[in-house]
């Protein structure tokens, strides 16, 4: 093991960290890194601290929400807005009804997304715990958790979304294969 | 115009009014001076095209290159096609600033001008959006605008990414760069290490100059042949990741449902694609006798090396002339003479690019995909020419 972590650093030394060539850029400092970093990976990696209910979650959706994703998550298909309930069942039909409840892989990627993007007119302007709570409101409305449930940086991660295993990677052939598949 | 220019035309206007007159000319020669010097060049007020819109949502959307009236290989900047998730950014170039950080041996911020000083390159590539000739799944659409029109071609100038990545000196566990866009959705993506280290650029220009607010200025990710949700606009951040972050857009979006229910994920290159341009869906052809049949052949996978045409519903097929240079992931310009006998009749074309991969037909793909895939359409188009002339969607 230490002779392969020696390689692995050999082989670093010569590929990747040789003195930097051109001398451009300037060293970010550490709260300028956290201050600009978004990313939530699969597995929780980068969820910040907070934590909220489904409870909590309820009003706050009612209020920055509903308008264009409905009181019952429906979404209005007319204006381009996505249900966020129900679906459940439609995957594998001519119509597939894509939602958080019946596609979704991942539950840390709700919260990701909801920081990230939402409210569509006003980003950036749910604290954390507020996209936490609303967060688990889509999740118990799906019904993916129960209403009392607290769902931050520990609890988000472990719930088992029911689409898990509806990926796949790549399957296209990528030799020798027949048009289309 | 100076004083001199001026006075230039003026005597060869003189000159040519004299040799006008000798030879007894009913039609008066041209004499028109114009509208004068203009700083920044606009298109004959006789030209209409536009890119068209369908979006219910404000600020989404996509608009779509009128690629049945375009020539050659290259997409004017003006008529590029457009899909952005929240709105265009206003960005101040002398403020954007691009981060690297996570595995790597020196978290830096790169200013645009900084980006600017480093080795440049310029390559020919295609964009296209996944979610192009997406109707065609399920009801083929009226005319190639409307189900080719989310792709575009562009001479791309930038920087490598890796020589970036270089610079900030990527750690060997590092095997995703998560790219962050500026917009107000602040659009990611996970992007596979290997094609960072390929042919990946961070790109400040388009066919010459700055590239357009609604193609991502001041910078954006170019990741040749991959499908362009990826190429991330108004680039802000560079995240070196043990793993893909499995973000909206790469599980619920830009994910490819099959009919059993399963998706394919992780489907970067846009494979071999063609249509025809010309005649298209709603053109008229004048009459009978030439025409020439001409359109666009584009591979995520390298170049177009051949396209067929067939005008009898795909019994027979014929090479066409492939415009040169070809570029790899790029638009390939093809063209067949053609004599239209004045009878009904389908136009189709069928890519190969350099893989040996076939475009396949509509039937062969949906055979394959069914029909609620979404992304990736790259069935065969078919024009049909009716007895007067008139082109529909067959």
């Amino acid at each position: 093991m230490l002779k392969r972590v020696l390689m692995a650093a050999a082989a670093t030394c010569v590929v990747w960290a040789a003195d930097r060539k051109f001398q451009v850029g300037r060293t970010a400092s550490p709260a300028e890194v956290s201050a600009r970093d978004y990313s939530v990976g699969a597995d929780g990696t980068g969820l910040p601290a907070g934590s909220g209910t489904a409870q909590t979650g309820k009003p706050l959706y009612t209020a920055r929400c509903a308008e264009c994703h409905g009181e019952q998550l429906q979404g209005d298909d007319k204006r381009g807005y996505p249900a966020l309930a129900g679906g459940k069942g439609s995957i594998a039909t001519p119509k597939p009804v894509k939602t958080v409840g019946s596609f979704w892989p991942y539950a840390p990627g709700v919260f990701d997304y909801i920081r990230r993007a939402m409210p569509y007119d006003n980003p950036h302007t749910l604290k954390n715990a507020e996209v936490y709570a609303i967060t688990a409101y889509v999740l118990a409305v799906n019904g993916i958790i129960g209403e009392a449930e607290p769902m931050n940086e520990k609890t988000l991660p472990r719930v088992k979304m029911p689409n898990r295993d509806g990926f796949t990677g790549d399957t296209r052939q990528q030799k020798g294969r027949k048009p289309g598949l | 115009m100076s004083k001199k220019a001026n006075r230039r035309g003026f005597l060869a206007l003189g000159a040519l009014g004299t040799l006008g007159s000798c030879a007894k000319k009913a039609e008066k020669p041209p004499s028109d001076l114009g509208p004068g010097s203009r700083a920044v060049g606009a298109p004959s007020p006789h030209e209409k095209l536009e890119r068209i819109f369908n979006s219910p949502t404000p600020a989404t959307g996509s608009s779509r290159t009128p690629l049945q009236s375009l020539h050659g290989v290259i997409t004017p900047a003006s008529l590029h096609f457009e899909r952005h998730h929240a709105g265009v950014p206003a960005i101040d170039p002398e403020k954007h600033e691009l981060l690297v950080h996570g595995l790597v041996e020196r978290e830096l911020i790169f200013s645009v001008a900084e980006l600017k000083r480093l080795p440049s390159v310029s390559r020919v590539y295609f964009v296209e959006c996944a979610g192009n000739s997406g109707s065609e799944w399920r009801s083929p659409a009226p005319s190639v605008q409307r189900s080719h029109g989310l792709a575009s071609c562009s001479e791309w100038t930038g920087v490598l990414l890796k020589t970036v990545l270089e610079e900030a000196g990527l750690k060997p566990d590092a095997r995703w760069i998560i790219a962050e866009g500026g917009d107000a959705c602040l659009m990611a993506r996970s992007v596979p290490v290997s094609k960072c280290l390929d042919d990946a650029m961070i790109a400040y220009a388009q066919n010459g100059e700055a590239i357009r607010p609604e193609q991502g200025y001041p910078i954006r990710l170019v990741l040749p042949g991959w499908e362009g949700n990826m190429q991330i606009k108004w680039l802000r951040r560079l995240h070196a990741t043990p793993d893909a972050m499995h973000s909206r857009e790469e599980t619920s979006h830009y994910t490819d449902l099959l009919a059993d229910g399963k998706a394919r994920q992780f489907t970067f290159e846009l494979d071999a694609k063609s249509v025809i341009t010309r005649p298209s869906g709603e053109q008229q052809l004048a009459g009978k006798g030439f025409h020439e049949i001409s359109g666009l052949a584009w591979s995520g996978r390298g170049l177009i090396t051949k396209v067929e045409i067939s005008t009898d519903a795909g019994k027979t097929w014929q090479a066409a002339e492939l415009q040169e240079p070809r570029h790899a992931k790029a638009f390939t310009r093809f063209r067949l003479p053609w004599s239209w006998d004045g009878a009904e009749v389908t136009i189709q074309s069928r890519a190969t690019d350099e893989t040996g991969y076939v475009q396949p037909t509509r039937e062969e793909l949906t055979a394959a995909r069914g029909e609620n895939s979404l992304y990736h359409y790259n069935g065969i188009k078919v024009w049909r020419i009716d007895a007067t002339g008139k082109v529909y969607v067959a």
